[in-house]
């Protein structure tokens, strides 16, 4: 089997993350489109990892872990917070900066 | 044929204590108008007196001058008094200077002589006016600027003091401002004099490009091998600035309005000095005339066409101050017309300008002395033998109008005569001139003599039309209704007769002492230069000075007959269509206003619409735009955070399409 | 290095059929359980299938010698993200679903029509390229994978690691703060809610239980106060509404005043009752 195999995994999984992006208006699930695209992308560099011999991918990935978690910290305070006085979790809701 | 030799004059730096405190001339009058100016009401009191004072001084030096100039011999009576280095820019260097030769130093004499008078008769004319120290610091002023005029040594500096003379003009025509018409006059006097200066700064620049110097002695040096066409140009341009300095066709309309200002400035700016400039500026230039026979020949025509144009105008109106107007712009019309002669004419222009300056100022006072005893009425149809009220005006004005007719020996006489035989001299290649010249100049004598005439006899002759207050009624002609005037007609002050009666004895002798021995004409030479053998005219002398008389007495039996021997109506007939067109200055006004004042306000329209249009409307409409492409893209920004991801994820797509595309 | 050692990574320099099999049995699991991502009508539903791709994602990596990027997927993502997710879901009301009408004015087919592009641009550009050959993680992984991530960590990216520490430690201040409520009014203590009580008329103490001192020992029967008036207060708020109480009047004892009467407290017949 080749590496390849998991790299179109990854692009398929990255697609539709972005996808659900694109199409949800509920914060939290456009949130985990976002840690899915994330994913993908870890799994990509663990399968460049692994096809140079190198961990670097593997410590990048790590690192994109731990930002990750970071990011859903602070991304699930704003959303908790905009729900407590908005009473809405839609992204949709979110633009009263504009007009 | 007549030929011309120039003298070998030669230009010298001034000498003598004269010569070189020669910039006193200018300077203390100048001065005079500055301490008037700003001393302000403290000077009320003795403030005339300087101004008389200045410009006596001036006369003083003036004569001073004179003296030292006919001290020495012809040739070296052209002096340079070199003051300071003016401006120095590039490749023009223009250096202050004083040209002392005799036709300054006639010009000198006229103005400060005459303007001494007019200054001691304005003591009194203008006592019961509240602002008159600042009337006498105009007219320092005006002296100030005429001198610099005349006594420039360079056209940059004749311009400087002919905007001088513009500006005294202005202010003293519109003196009593607080009226709308004098204001007006004033403005249109103004402007009239613009179109003119622009002619006159067209002319420097060509000279500046063409001789690359604006300062006589350069100018005059390097006529010889110029492109004529150049010299035809500079010459009309000069022509035009002229004209509008001295009311001469077609910018003559603003004369008359200029009989606004008080009378003394009328006799002193409007008919003695001021609108002889143009014909000091021709003379002046004799040299560039001299090479351009074209230029020359058109200041003929306009001297000639203003001659009658005047001539004219005079004859129909009845405004006292109006039709003396009219007459000054049809004798300088003559200066012009003698100027354009050529080398045989210049002296005799200048020569009428002199004694012109003398009978003209002497007559404005008198009709000043008039108003002042006719409670400032001008209107003539309301005068009438005012002979027996004011003697010594009726006499004084009486010698100017005898001088003015060309009654010899009168002052008019010697010089009008001059002119009349000169415009008959034939010049090579078109005899057609001198017969056309000739008579114009023949025809406005007699026109000249009938309206002065008119004016004469209708103001000092005649029944009187006006209310004396002793109950009898004046006998008046048949159907005049009209209320008549009270008045109580006096003879004025002495210091209003003494100028008068000076400027009389000066009209009955001046013509006849400056033709004694080789007279104004010798005297001018150094400066005209001499025309050794002149040619006789087409008609003989005998004869052509006969048919003048005649005619002269022609216009005056004219006169007497419409105007002295029967009644005149106080209410003006309706009169021919010449006449009704004369009283409204032959259409002047209406001309300029449908050939440049309504042009030009279209234009001025045409410019605004464009301006809104094009110019408004590129500016907004760059503004429109922005904002239309502004809202435009507004829509792009709805502030849906999915929005804004879609463009990215697109952005990307494209991006990465564009990278592989290159790839395959 | 042993030649044993060499021949071993040069053997897991290619991929076992064992692998592939993983993979083939994982793979449509997880797309399956992404789409769901997409389609779910409730988040909950979202959340379950994105912990399916995350738990799948954990074995992947363990299949591709990141044993400890593995472990960490699934103590950080599904124990910790994950499971953040889901509290929070809970937090905003599970039972929230998406209506499913578009606002956006053709947000719709854009997204569609970018996920698309952007699928077929991404596994165009992974499959066309042409890519080393597999040099395979055994040598790397000669230590065990932990001690090899931890050499690179510690070695080449010790900088990193600290600033990304400093950014977690931070993140969790930053959610302290956003998440912190500023008090706007006072806090509503038992002393505050008995006051409000007292000044809305009510009583202080629990209502009278029903049949005390009655006749009865039954929850429809009045409790007796001490002057022997029924309390109709003491009978449940439902009996009463329905009409099952029984009636005051027969309880209450002849020698007293009626219930109607006001009560008289007077200290007399107070130490009589």
């Amino acid at each position: 089997m080749s590496l390849t195999n998991y790299l179109v995994l990854a692009s398929i999984l990255f697609t539709i993350g972005a996808t659900t992006v694109l199409l949800r208006r509920n914060a939290i699930i456009v949130f985990m489109g976002i840690e899915l695209m994330l994913n993908a992308t870890n799994l990509v560099l663990v399968t460049f990892s692994r096809m140079h011999g190198n961990l670097t991918g593997q410590v990048m990935a790590f690192f994109v872990m731990v930002v990750a978690a970071a990011e859903v910290v602070i991304g699930l305070a704003i959303i908790v917070s905009i729900f407590r006085t908005r009473r809405s979790a839609s992204v949709d809701d979110v633009n009263l900066l504009k007009s | 044929m007549h030929s011309l030799f120039s003298v070998a004059v030669q230009t010298a730096p001034a000498t003598g204590a004269f010569q070189s405190g020669a910039w006193l001339l200018v300077a203390v009058p100048l001065a005079s108008a500055a301490i008037l100016l700003l001393a302000g009401r403290r000077a009320d009191r003795w403030g005339h007196w300087l101004g008389v004072a200045a410009s006596s001084f001036s006369f003083l030096l003036g004569l001073g001058v004179m003296l030292s100039l006919t001290s020495l011999p012809a040739a070296e009576r052209v002096r340079d008094l070199h003051l300071f280095s003016w401006l120095s820019a590039g490749t023009l260097t223009v250096d202050a200077g004083f040209r002392l030769d005799p036709l300054s130093l006639t010009f000198v004499l006229l103005v400060t002589f005459v303007g001494s008078l007019i200054h001691v008769y304005s003591v009194a004319y203008m006592e019961h006016d509240r602002d008159r120290r600042r009337f006498f610091a105009y007219l320092n002023l005006f002296v100030a600027a005429m001198l610099l005029l005349v006594l420039a040594d360079s056209y940059l500096l004749l311009f400087f003091g002919w905007e001088g003379v513009g500006l005294a003009s202005y202010l003293l025509i519109g003196f009593w401002n607080h009226q709308t018409p004098n204001a007006v006059a004033a403005k249109k006097a103004f402007i009239a004099n613009r179109i003119g200066d622009l002619g006159m700064l067209i002319a420097i620049m060509l000279m500046f490009a063409t001789f690359g110097g604006v300062d006589f002695a350069t100018v005059h040096g390097h006529v010889a091998g110029t492109a004529p066409g150049t010299l035809t140009a500079i010459g009309l341009m000069l022509l035009l600035a002229a004209t509008g300095k001295s009311a001469q066709f077609p910018l003559q309309s603003w004369l008359g309005d200029a009989m606004a200002g008080p009378t003394p400035v009328s006799a002193l700016i409007h008919a003695a000095t001021m609108v002889t400039a143009g014909v000091y500026l021709v003379v002046r230039s004799a040299p560039l005339f001299d090479a351009a026979p074209t230029a020359r020949l058109v200041v003929v025509i306009v001297g000639a066409i203003t001659l009658v144009f005047g001539a004219v105008v005079g004859s129909a109106k009845d405004d006292l101050k109006k039709a003396l107007a009219a007459s000054t712009m049809s004798q300088i019309g003559y200066m012009i017309l003698a100027a354009g002669l050529g080398p045989i004419g210049y002296a005799f222009a200048i020569f009428h300008l002199v004694t012109h300056g003398f009978f003209k100022a002497g007559m404005f006072l008198g009709a000043g002395s008039v108003m002042h005893g006719m409670d400032d009425q001008v209107d003539m149809r309301g005068f009438g033998a005012l002979s027996k009220y004011m003697k010594i005006t009726w006499i004084t004005f009486g010698l100017g109008w005898l001088a003015i007719l060309g009654v010899p020996p009168f002052a008019g006489f010697w010089s009008k005569d001059k002119i009349i035989e000169s415009a008959f001299v034939p010049v090579a290649g078109s005899p057609w001139q001198a017969w056309v010249f000739g008579t114009v100049a023949l025809l406005g004598a007699g026109l000249t003599s009938f309206y002065m005439s008119r004016l004469f006899f209708m103001t000092f002759h005649g029944t009187r039309r006006w209310d004396d207050g002793s109950g009898t009624p004046p006998a008046l002609a048949a159907g005049t209704t009209v209320d008549l005037n009270h008045q109580h007609p006096h003879e004025s002050p002495r210091l209003m007769t003494v100028p008068m009666i000076i400027l009389a004895i000066g009209s009955v002798t001046i013509g006849w002492l400056l033709s004694l021995g080789s007279g104004i004409v010798g005297w001018l030479e150094p400066v005209t230069g001499r025309v050794a053998h002149e040619a006789d005219p087409v008609l003989p002398v005998p004869v052509l000075m006969t048919v003048t008389l005649v005619l002269v007495a022609l216009g005056i039996l004219l006169a007497w007959r419409q105007y002295a021997a029967v009644l005149v109506p106080v209410v003006p007939p309706r009169g021919s269509v010449l006449t009704r067109a004369a009283r409204k200055d032959l259409y002047q006004d209406d001309v300029n206003d449908a050939l440049l004042v309504e042009p030009g306000t279209y234009l001025t329209r045409s410019l605004v619409f464009g301006d809104h249009q094009v110019v408004d409307g590129g500016a907004t409409g760059l503004a429109r735009l922005t904002v239309g492409a502004g809202s435009l893209l507004r829509r792009v920004q709805n502030g849906y955070v999915r929005s804004y991801a879609a463009t990215m994820l697109i952005g990307l797509i494209v991006l990465v399409g564009a990278v592989l595309a290159a790839r395959i | 290095m042993s030649a044993a050692l060499l021949a071993a990574a040069a053997q897991t320099a290619t991929t076992s059929g064992a692998e592939a099999v993983l993979f083939w049995c994982l793979a449509p699991v997880m797309v399956i359980a992404a789409l769901g991502l997409i389609f779910a009508r409730k988040a909950v539903h979202a959340a379950m299938g994105v912990i399916v791709v995350m738990i799948s994602l954990a074995f992947l990596y363990v299949a591709q010698d990141a044993p400890f990027l593995g472990v960490v997927q699934v103590v950080v993502y599904t124990g910790a993200v994950m499971m953040l997710f889901v509290f929070v879901l809970m937090l905003i009301g599970v039972d929230a679903s998406d209506s499913l009408v578009e606002t956006i004015k053709a947000q719709r087919w854009i997204g569609w029509l970018a996920g698309l592009g952007l699928g077929v641009v991404l596994v165009g550009v992974v499959t066309r390229a042409t890519y080393p050959p597999m040099t395979g993680l055994a040598t790397a992984n000669a230590d065990s994978n932990p001690v090899g991530v931890a050499k690179v960590i510690f070695g080449d990216y010790v900088f990193t690691f600290e600033v990304v520490g400093a950014l977690l430690v931070t993140a969790a201040l930053g959610a302290l703060v956003l998440t912190h409520r500023q008090r706007l009014t006072p806090r509503i203590g038992q002393k505050e809610r008995a006051d409000a009580r007292v000044a809305a008329g009510g009583s202080l103490t629990p209502l009278p239980a029903p049949g005390v001192y009655a006749r009865h020992n039954a929850l429809d029967v009045p409790a007796l106060d001490h002057l022997g008036r029924p309390l109709e207060e003491s009978v449940s708020r439902v009996l009463r509404i329905r009409g099952q109480e029984l009636g005051v009047e027969q309880f209450q004892s002849p020698a007293l005043p009626s219930a109607t009467q006001t009560p008289t407290l007077e200290p007399g017949t107070e130490d009589q009752a």
